[in-house]
């Protein structure tokens, strides 16, 4: 049975805490939010198998931490949207403000239209697919997981990139330190195709270039020893 | 933190309803600035030979009238004054010079009996009033009547003071030029440096605030003959630190973002109205939302908006 909260009649912390009752193992549970008007951490700490749909705008931090659940925002997401997410599928209809699965630890974070700048920012393991363009300092210092990138990105892509990977079908505006591009292997085709597939976007893995880190930042070089004296 | 807001009306039709669209989008940056709000309406605009300024007093018993007696003696027989709480709205036939020379005169007047001068100039134009106070947002708005007011725009700011003193003079807007304001969420890193070249080029500051500098940066670019637009791209290689700036002047207002937009910013747009706040619930109440286009202004880019149906205002440039 679907559960409606409608966000002008009920505080958000009940909606929020409703969500939280609901067991790890619980059996699969739908709720519609309306009217969200850009409220801030709606639907965050989610841990269990829901189906969430927000209608409208919302505000920072939304489906932060998620864990399973399947949340679509319809409408725009403000700053920091799936934020440190672990598991689960978010997906955002419009589009997203800075820091879009800033840390995400794991699961599929889609934006439909486009991520301002930082777009998964110290990526932990998530993955995200922008059907859109992102903004600048995307993917800076991301660890783990993989930013598809279906439009173009703003300056410095994934500067200071440790092992996450970057994929890119338009331009980006300049790459950032230690960014470099890679060859798109059959191994690379094959995860990326699966992932477009996953995240429900029509685009052809063989029009991606691939960046990643070039390795000279993160690792002690011996030649500059110098500069730690 | 800090909030801001601004709401500019394309659709004539709206003006009677500004107060009352503006107020909620102020009062939902509460949480972003509880110590001190203000806002800048444009509204009423005077005849090409007379000028409105908004004077603050510390003193809520400010006797304005006193003032406002001194003033009609030496500069105009037909100066009306309207007290709006703690401010006071006069009108007046005669220039910003003489307006000025005469305040002083007639503070320094009154002065004699009550030590120091507890008015300050907030606004001074053409159109603009700016009226900003310590306290909640709310209880700002309700004591100058923001709900009931008219007008063709309006700029707002909600302020969490981190640069300097939470006071009147500290809240925003900052006006220091005719026409002109400005808000600021975010705090800039060379304001000092940048406060001694302005002083060396003329302009005389009140507060420490950062922002001011930044106004003055603005008014005094304004006044070398830049346009708004040249000013905005200069100010992005002279102003260093965070900073999304909302700028209003009598037709229109404009927005600026630092180039690693720091700080946040959503914009909205309907064939009635442009209106940009510091987060979407700001806007969320505003008429026809749902089918309004929304967007995150690029960082480093300048946005201009300006009522084209308008007169071009000689008396102001002339003044510049």
């Amino acid at each position: 049975m679907e559960q409606l909260f409608d966000l002008a009649q009920t505080p958000l912390r009940e909606l929020n805490q409703a969500l939280h009752d609901c067991l790890p193992d619980a059996a699969e549970s739908v709720w519609r939010i309306v009217n969200p008007k850009g409220e801030h951490a709606v639907a965050c700490g989610i841990d269990t198998p829901a189906d969430v749909q927000i209608q409208g705008h919302v505000g920072y931090y939304c489906a932060g931490m998620n864990k399973q659940a399947h949340v679509v925002i319809h409408g725009n997401a403000g700053t920091g949207v799936a934020e440190n997410m672990m598991s689960g599928l978010v997906r955002v209809k419009g589009n997203a403000s800075q820091s879009a699965g800033a840390t995400g630890h794991g699961g599929l974070l889609v934006i439909e239209g486009n991520a301002a700048a930082r777009c998964g920012i110290s990526l932990k393991g998530l993955d995200i697919v922008v059907r859109g363009s992102v903004g600048h300092m995307s993917g800076f210092m991301a660890q783990r997981g993989s930013l598809v990138i279906c439009g173009d990105a703003g300056h410095a892509l994934g500067d200071s990139i440790y092992e996450a990977k970057i994929f890119l079908k338009g331009k980006a505006q300049e790459l950032g330190a230690d960014c470099v591009e890679k060859e798109l292997a059959e191994e690379h085709l094959t995860f990326l195709a699966a992932l477009l597939e996953s995240a429900e976007v029509d685009a052809d893995a063989s029009d991606f270039r691939r960046y990643g880190s070039a390795r000279c930042l993160y690792h002690f070089d011996i030649d500059n020893a110098d500069a730690y004296a | 933190m800090c909030g801001i807001t601004g709401l500019f009306l394309k659709n004539r039709a709206l003006t009677k309803d500004l107060g009352a669209l503006f107020e909620p989008m102020l009062l939902q940056m509460s949480q972003r600035g509880p110590d001190s709000a203000g806002f800048a309406i444009y509204r009423n605009p005077t005849s090409m030979n007379s000028i409105k300024v908004v004077l603050q007093s510390c003193e809520l018993s400010f006797d304005w009238q006193e003032l406002a007696m001194e003033l009609k003696a030496s500069l105009d027989p037909d100066l009306t004054f309207t007290p709006i709480h703690n401010h006071c709205l006069m009108l007046v036939a005669a220039d910003e010079t003489a307006l000025n020379r005469e305040l002083l005169r007639a503070l320094a007047a009154l002065q004699g009996e009550r030590g120091s001068s507890p008015v300050s100039i907030v606004s001074i134009g053409r159109h603009i009033e700016i009226y900003k106070e310590i306290g909640t947002p709310q209880a700002v708005a309700e004591s100058f009547g923001l709900h009931e007011m008219a007008g063709s725009h309006a700029i707002g700011h909600t302020r969490m003071a981190t640069e300097s003193a939470v006071t009147t003079a500290g809240s925003h807007p900052f006006s220091t030029g005719r026409d002109v304001c400005l808000v600021h969420n975010g705090s800039l890193s060379n304001h000092n440096q940048l406060r001694r070249k302005l002083i060396s080029q003329g302009a005389v500051f009140s507060t420490d605030n950062d922002t001011e500098v930044a106004a003055q940066y603005f008014d005094i670019k304004l006044q070398q003959g830049a346009s708004l637009e040249e000013a905005m791209t200069a100010a992005l290689g002279d102003l260093d630190g965070f900073y999304t700036f909302c700028i209003g002047t009598s037709n229109g207002f404009a927005v600026l973002r630092d180039p690693i937009a720091c700080k946040p910013a959503v914009m909205a747009e309907t064939d009635d109205w442009v209106a940009i706040g510091s987060e979407f619930r700001a806007l969320a109440e505003l008429p026809n939302i749902d089918h309004a286009r929304i967007w995150e202004p690029e960082p480093a880019v300048p946005y201009l908006w300006e009522n084209a149906l308008d007169v071009p205002d000689a008396d102001t440039r002339a003044q510049r």
